[in-house]
C-alpha cells in the first residue's frame, strides 16, 4: 500500500502490521497526551511534586534524554569535524535519536513550568547569571541545528527526492553539514555543561555544590563529558534494539566496534574524573560545610551507598572496561550489557543530580523528603518514549536511515 | 557615590527563640497581611504556603531533660556569598523574576514575571519558597478581607516572604509627603513583628546603629576570618544565623541563651562545635 514511499530495495513489514504496531504505541502516546493536557489545564497539582520537590521526575527525564541524546552531537563531531568516516553509517540514526531526545526535552519543559504561556520570558527577561538561561538558549538553538541535520535525511525519501529542488537541497545540505556539526558540538558543550552547572552552582545545597573553574562548577564539565561518553552507548543500544525488532542487520560490526571503543574510552576517562570529583567533594567540599559523606547516604529508606556504587562502579567503570577491551567489546552479549549498564548509569547520575539533591535535608532540624510521582507524571514521562518509538518506526520505514542496510540484507 | 552607599538600608530581623512560644501568631498575621491563600487541609506542610513557618526543635533528650524551642522561619533574604546580592535563588532564576534590592537588602519576587520553573525553590536550603500548586481560593466572603496593598498570586508561580515590602513603600510615601528623606524605625515593621505577643521578633535596619536589631546583632561588616564568604556575622555570642557557613548570608538572626539551640543553626563535624562556638564576629571592628 505504501510501497512507493519505502526506500528502493529495502524490505519492510506489511502496512497492516506496521499500522497495528503504531496503533498500540499510539495508545500509550494518547495516555501521555491526556495527562499532559490535565497538567496544562488543571495545573501542576496533578503531580505529586511539592515545595521540597520542585524538581522531580520530569526534570530527571529531561536531563536523562538530553544526556543520552548526546550521541548526536558527539557522533556528528567525530564524523564531520574529526573525519571518522566509518561513522557516516550511523550518523543519520544518531541524529534522529538526538532529534527525538531534544524535542522530548523541550516538550517536558513546556509541561513542567507552572505558567507555560510565559515560557518565552526565559528569553525575554533572561538572567545571564542563571545556568538555566544558558540551557534554554543553547537547547533551543541546538534543537534547530538537529532539525537542520535531520532535514536532508527526510528529503532523501524516495518520493520527495524525485523533486529536483529537494534533491539538490539535500545534496547541498550534506555538503555544508560540517558547519552545523561544529555548531551543534559548540552548543551541546554549553547546554550539556550548563545542565550540570544547574546543580553545581547550588551553594545552598551541599549535596550538589561543586567548586570549579571560573564561573563553571566541575559538574559543568562532567555533564558534557558524560553525555559525550554515554550518548553513543545509547545510540548503539537503540540501533541494536531496532535490529532485533526489524530482524535485520543495519550497521556493520566494524562501525559498531569503532563507536563502542570511542565510547568506552570516553566513559573510562569520564568515570576517572567523576571518581576524583566525588572523592574531593566527599573529603573537602562537603566537610568544609559541616557535612560528612554518611549524611547524604544514611538515615533514610531509599538513598543508600548502593546508589553511589551502582552509578560509578557497576554502571560506570564496568561498561567502560568492557568497551575498551577488544575481547569483551567484540563479544555481542557483553557489549549489549555494557550499553545497557552505561545507559542506566548516565540516567542514574541525572537522577542523583536532580532528585537526591531535593531529598537530602540541609537544615540540621529538617528531615529527608521522599517522593513518589503521580500517574500523570509517569504518563507524561512515558509520552516521549512512545513518541520516539513512533518517529523511529516511521523514519526507518520511509527514509534511507542506514546506508549499509541493503548491502547487509541482500 | 559613597554618600549613596551609606544611605543603603539592610533590613533584617532578630528572633529571640527563648521568648517565642510557638503560638503561630506570626504565621497567621503573615497570611492575612499578604493575601496568602490556603487549603482546606493545611496539614501537609510540603505543599501548603506558609511564608512564615514555625519549626519545632528539640534537644533530643528524654524526659525530664527534654527541651523544646520554636523557630519561626521567614525568607532569609540572603545576600549571597560575600553579601554581593547573588543569593542562592536570585542567581539561578532564569527570568530575573526574583531580584535583590541593593537599597534595602530585600529579596523580591516578581509574580507576573515568574513562569514557574521552580529552580529557586531547589536552590533555597531553607524551604522558604512556595509554589502555587492550586488556584488561590478563599472561603466565600473572605475575599473581602484581602489586603488591597498586596497582589494575590496566580496558580503556577512561586511566592515567598517579602518583608512586607508594601509597608516599606507606605512608610516611604508618608516620609515623602512629610518632606523627610528617610523613614523612622517604627514606621516600617513587618506584620509578624507587630503580631508577636511575646515581642520575640525585632525588625529594623541592620546598617543603622540606632536600630534595635543592629544593637542586638552587632553585625560584623567584614568577612569572617574563618570563611571569606560570610559577611555580617554577629558579634553577639548568643546570636546565630541558619546555615551560616554555606555563605548564604541571611538577614534573619536568631537569639538564644541555650547552647543546644544555637548549635542547631548549622551543621558541624564531630568536635567542630566546641571549636566554633566561641568564634564570633571580629570585636576589633566594634
Amino acid at each position: 500500500m505504501d510501497s512507493a514511499l519505502i526506500p528502493k530495495g529495502a524490505k519492510r513489514c506489511s502496512f497492516p502490521k506496521f499500522t497495528i504496531g503504531i496503533a498500540i504505541v499510539s495508545a500509550v502516546l494518547l495516555w501521555g497526551v491526556y495527562a499532559m493536557f490535565l497538567c496544562w489545564f488543571k495545573g501542576l497539582n496533578q503531580t505529586n511534586m511539592n515545595d521540597y520537590y520542585g524538581f522531580a521526575l520530569w526534570i530527571w527525564a529531561d536531563l536523562a534524554v538530553i544526556a543520552v541524546g548526546g550521541g548526536a552531537f558527539f557522533t556528528g563531531l567525530l564524523r564531520y569535524i574529526l573525519k571518522v568516516d566509518e561513522l557516516k553509517n550511523i550518523i543519520n540514526f544518531a541524529v534522529i535519536i538526538g532529534f527525538i531526545c531534544y524535542s522530548s526535552a523541550l516538550l517536558i519543559l513546556a509541561i513542567d513550568i507552572g505558567q507555560p504561556l510565559r515560557g518565552w520570558f526565559i528569553f525575554w527577561h533572561a538572567n545571564v547569571h542563571s545556568m538555566l538561561t544558558e540551557v534554554a538558549f543553547c537547547l533551543s538553538a541546538y534543537f534547530a541545528v538537529l532539525t537542520i541535520e535531520f532535514i536532508p535525511n527526510i528529503l532523501e525519501n524516495r518520493q520527495v527526492n524525485k523533486v529536483p529542488f529537494f534533491h539538490h537541497l539535500a545534496h547541498n545540505m550534506h555538503g555544508v553539514m560540517a558547519v552545523f556539526a561544529a555548531t551543534g558540538a559548540f552548543l551541546s558543550f554549553f547546554h550539556q555543561g550548563s545542565l550540570g552547572g544547574v546543580a553545581g552552582v547550588l551553594f545552598g545545597r551541599p549535596f550538589a555544590v561543586r567548586e570549579g573553574l571560573l564561573i563553571w562548577p566541575w559538574t559543568f564539565f562532567l555533564f558534557t563529558w558524560s553525555a559525550a561518553a554515554f550518548g553513543p552507548c545509547f545510540t548503539l543500544l537503540i540501533t541494536k534494539i531496532t535490529e532485533v525488532i526489524t530482524g535485520k542487520k543495519l550497521v556493520k560490526d566494524n562501525v559498531v566496534y569503532l563507536l563502542a571503543k570511542i565510547s568506552g574510552w570516553m566513559i573510562i576517562t569520564y568515570i576517572t574524573a567523576k571518581i576524583i570529583d566525588t572523592i574531593y567533594w566527599a573529603m573537602v567540599t562537603a566537610p568544609s560545610l559541616g557535612f560528612t559523606l554518611s549524611h547524604f547516604y544514611t538515615d533514610n529508606s531509599f538513598y543508600g551507598y548502593w546508589i553511589l556504587v551502582t552509578e560509578i562502579i557497576i554502571c560506570g567503570v564496568v561498561p567502560g572496561l568492557i568497551l575498551i577491551m577488544k575481547s569483551t567489546r567484540e563479544n555481542p552479549t557483553l557489549r549489549i550489557i555494557a550499553f545497557v549498564l552505561g545507559t542506566i548509569g548516565i540516567c542514574l547520575n541525572r537522577w542523583v543530580m536532580v532528585l537526591q539533591i531535593m531529598a537530602v535535608p540541609v537544615m540540621s532540624f529538617d528531615t529527608w523528603a521522599l517522593y513518589i510521582p503521580s500517574w500523570q507524571e509517569v504518563a507524561t514521562t512515558i509520552l516521549p518514549v512512545a513518541y520516539g518509538i513512533i518517529l523511529i518506526a516511521i523514519a526507518y520505514r520511509y527514509l534511507p536511515v542506514f546506508p549499509q542496510e541493503k548491502e547487509l540484507n541482500r | 557615590m559613597k554618600q549613596e552607599n551609606n544611605k543603603a538600608h539592610k533590613f533584617g530581623m532578630v528572633i529571640d527563640l527563648d521568648k517565642c512560644t510557638g503560638c503561630g501568631s506570626c504565621m497567621v498575621s503573615c497570611m492575612s497581611e499578604n493575601n496568602v491563600p490556603f487549603k482546606e487541609d493545611e496539614s501537609n506542610k510540603k505543599d501548603s504556603i506558609t511564608w512564615m513557618r514555625v519549626y519545632k526543635l528539640t534537644n533530643g533528650k528524654s524526659f525530664p531533660d527534654t527541651e523544646i524551642v520554636y523557630l519561626p522561619r521567614p525568607c532569609q533574604h540572603c545576600g549571597g556569598k560575600g553579601d554581593h546580592g547573588h543569593s542562592p535563588c536570585i542567581s539561578v532564576c532564569p527570568a530575573t523574576a526574583t531580584d535583590y534590592g541593593y537599597d534595602t537588602g530585600i529579596v523580591s519576587q516578581i509574580y507576573t514575571r515568574c513562569f514557574g520553573c521552580r529552580y529557586c525553590m531547589g536552590a533555597c536550603p531553607y524551604h522558604a519558597r512556595y509554589f502555587n500548586w492550586w488556584d488561590p481560593k478563599w472561603p466565600e466572603g473572605m475575599e473581602k478581607y484581602l489586603s488591597p496593598n498586596v497582589s494575590p498570586r496566580m496558580r503556577g508561580v512561586v511566592e515567598k516572604c517579602s518583608f512586607c515590602y508594601h509597608r516599606y513603600q507606605a512608610a516611604r510615601d508618608t516620609a515623602y509627603y512629610e518632606g523627610r528623606d528617610d523613614i523612622e524605625e517604627h514606621e516600617y515593621q513587618t506584620a509578624c513583628t507587630t503580631a508577636c505577643p511575646a515581642g520575640a521578633i525585632v525588625f529594623g535596619d541592620l546598617n543603622n546603629p540606632f536600630h534595635k536589631v543592629h544593637q542586638i546583632v552587632k553585625p560584623d561588616p567584614h568577612p569572617d576570618t574563618r570563611n571569606k564568604h560570610v559577611i555580617g556575622k554577629s558579634r553577639n555570642p548568643k546570636v546565630f544565623r541558619l546555615l551560616e557557613r554555606l555563605g548564604t548570608n541571611p538577614k534573619i538572626y536568631y537569639l538564644s541563651e541555650r547552647e543546644w539551640v544555637r548549635k542547631q543553626g548549622d551543621n558541624y563535624l564531630d568536635g567542630e562545635w566546641d571549636e566554633i562556638k566561641n568564634h564570633h564576629g571580629s570585636s576589633s571592628h566594634g
